[in-house]
């Protein structure tokens, strides 16, 4: 664990493009909760688009090359871990470093995509890919965060929430289902501990790596607010007050449909949705608009002011 | 949830006569029901090949139909007409006809990975989803999906400047699929958006009508990109008997 600890305290970040837009107040909590933390971020330049759920679909392999091309660009700016905040970049990437290893078609398409565009071809092996969650866990800890904790959560009641690209599938994530002090794909657990240091009460949420219909938002508009209703639902009848997401997608995807409901379905629900780098950054004592909360369509502010964490 | 098996037996295959006779034993109605049975040409016995050469589709022969995909679907939680298992059945069997009848349910499927996550047998039951909504599309017995479209769009915007700005993602979707941008409950979603937001952030996100973000030196990267395209859209067309598609 000390060697992660030590590894991830500087990280080359990759935000990707929903961090730019919907999700910037995702970008917003985490690089503020970062320099917070005294942990060293450095945005990988020249970045580009991961292909998130989209490209894939026009061809697998093109997924590969675009993700391939950022963590070769992490490895010439010179560092070994990458830490994508974003579900879907992250899958993205780990899911190349595991086609770059395994599948030899992938291998020669990206060898010579990469050849064509005039840069090196990524090796699996040369960097790392974590998770925003991976990298909070791994160098503050829970103990680091019990230590900072201003403004506990103590009273609110949180609803974990990980969506699909998180954990699954199983193999890309060689790392987890490794032991306790590891990352379970059934039961995923990284950011209930973190909540949980931070003061939080996790409600037992049955929901967690459910999806939310993210890559059909728009273009099957009705299912995805189905499968967010179920969300949110589930996460009201767990007792929970806010739902914790670690996702844009995700996060974007349980704000607009919670609004959709109401206006098409006539359906209201009143949990509040959050992402964990806003609730952990107010429990360490940050302004909520130093980590976006006014960003998020959810006005979560007077529950935080009645459950005394404001 | 238990999957609801559908029978391949159709109500216009089973055939009666209402009276009949035959060497002096009486077998009018259902005695003398008979289902009219399959001939070999009623099999489309390339549709699996077909289906395997395109990108996703490679490991659908892998299939011993557990129906774990079925069992842990989330789309088929929410309609059970959805469903993978069956679907690969049929396509391993080539009954193109009953794969048509769900034709246009097939690009629904949500790529939560559930199925993928599930099978022992490295199907990737969600790359063929994908795979088989190509085919589909290719051999024109649907239009473009709204998924399809979308997905077009998202990813010619990568390919042009390697970056998406996600408004003009959501604004081409819209102008392709002909519908309004808007929609009441995008209007309420801006509106609570509108209400908090300082007017800073706001100019920034109207200046991202002007100014679209873009990965810099892409132009090497783009045209080994739209290359790839051409050249893996040529192949696929070709595998499926088609012609160039030089007019597309």
């Amino acid at each position: 664990m000390s060697d992660k600890k030590a590894k991830y305290q500087k990280v080359a970040y990759y935000p990707g493009c929903a961090l730019e837009g919907t999700g910037h107040a995702y970008n917003r909590s985490t690089k503020a909760v970062g320099k917070e933390l005294g942990l060293d971020l450095h945005e990988i330049k020249n970045w580009n688009c991961c292909g998130a759920m989209e490209v894939k679909n026009i061809d697998p392999k093109l997924q590969t090359y675009l993700s391939a091309r950022n963590m070769q660009l992490a490895q010439d700016q010179g560092f070994d871990t990458v830490m994508a905040p974003c579900n879907g970049c992250y899958h993205n990437l780990k899911k190349a470093e595991y086609d770059l290893e395994h599948d030899d078609a992938s291998k020669e398409v990206n060898g010579r995509l990469s050849a064509k565009a005039g840069h090196g071809s990524y090796e699996p092996g040369g960097v790392e890919t974590i998770h925003a969650l991976d990298w909070i866990k791994h160098t503050v800890g829970e103990d680091g965060i019990r230590d900072r904790v201003k403004n506990s959560l103590s009273g609110l009641k949180i609803a974990n929430y990980y969506g699909c690209m998180y954990t699954r599938p199983r193999h890309i994530f060689p790392e987890k289902d490794q032991g306790p002090d590891t990352e379970s794909t059934s039961e995923p657990h990284f950011m209930d501990d973190i909540l949980e240091a931070a003061g939080a009460e996790n409600v037992d949420f049955p929901l967690k790596t459910a999806c939310c219909g993210g890559a059909h938002t728009l273009s099957d508009s009705d299912m995805s607010t189905k499968l967010v209703l179920n969300i949110l639902q589930a996460a009201e009848a767990s007792g929970a007050d806010v739902i914790a997401t670690e996702c844009p997608t995700c996060h974007s995807g349980l704000e607009m449909h919670q609004v959709r409901a109401e206006k098409t379905l006539g359906v209201k629900t009143s949990v509040k949705i959050m992402y964990f780098t806003q609730l952990l950054g107010v429990a360490m004592g940050m302004k909520p608009k130093k980590v976006g909360v006014h960003e998020n369509v959810s006005d979560s502010v007077p529950m935080l002011k009645e459950k005394g964490v404001l | 949830m238990p999957i609801h098996e559908k029978s391949l037996i159709r109500p216009e295959n089973l055939h009666s006569h209402e009276e009949l006779e035959i060497e002096g034993v009486d077998v009018s109605g259902h005695w003398s029901t008979f289902i009219e049975s399959r001939v070999i040409t009623d099999y489309n016995e390339q549709m699996e090949e077909e289906i395997a050469a395109l990108p996703g589709g490679e490991n659908i022969h892998r299939c011993w139909q557990c129906g774990s995909c079925t069992n842990s679907c989330t789309v088929h939680a929410v309609n059970p007409d959805f469903n993978p298992r069956y679907w690969i059945y049929l396509i391993r069997t080539g009954m193109e006809d009953e794969l048509l009848r769900d034709k246009d349910i097939i690009w629904r499927c949500v790529s939560c990975n559930k199925c993928t996550y599930a099978c022992p047998r490295d199907v990737v039951p969600e790359a063929v989803m994908k795979a088989t909504a190509h085919w589909l599309e290719l051999k024109g017995h649907t239009e473009p999906s709204p998924s399809m479209q979308f997905d077009e769009e998202f990813s010619s915007q990568v390919f042009e400047t390697g970056k998406i700005e996600e408004s003009r993602v959501i604004r081409g979707f819209f102008a392709r699929t002909g519908q309004p941008l808007m929609q009441e409950w995008l209007i309420e979603m801006g509106k609570r958006i509108a209400r908090k937001l300082p007017i800073k952030m706001g100019i920034a996100m109207g200046l991202g009508f002007l100014f679209r973000p873009r990965t810099s030196n892409w132009g090497g990267a783009k045209a080994a990109i739209n290359e790839y395209v051409k050249e893996q859209k040529a192949a696929q067309r070709k595998a499926l008997g088609l012609n160039s598609g030089a007019g597309d």
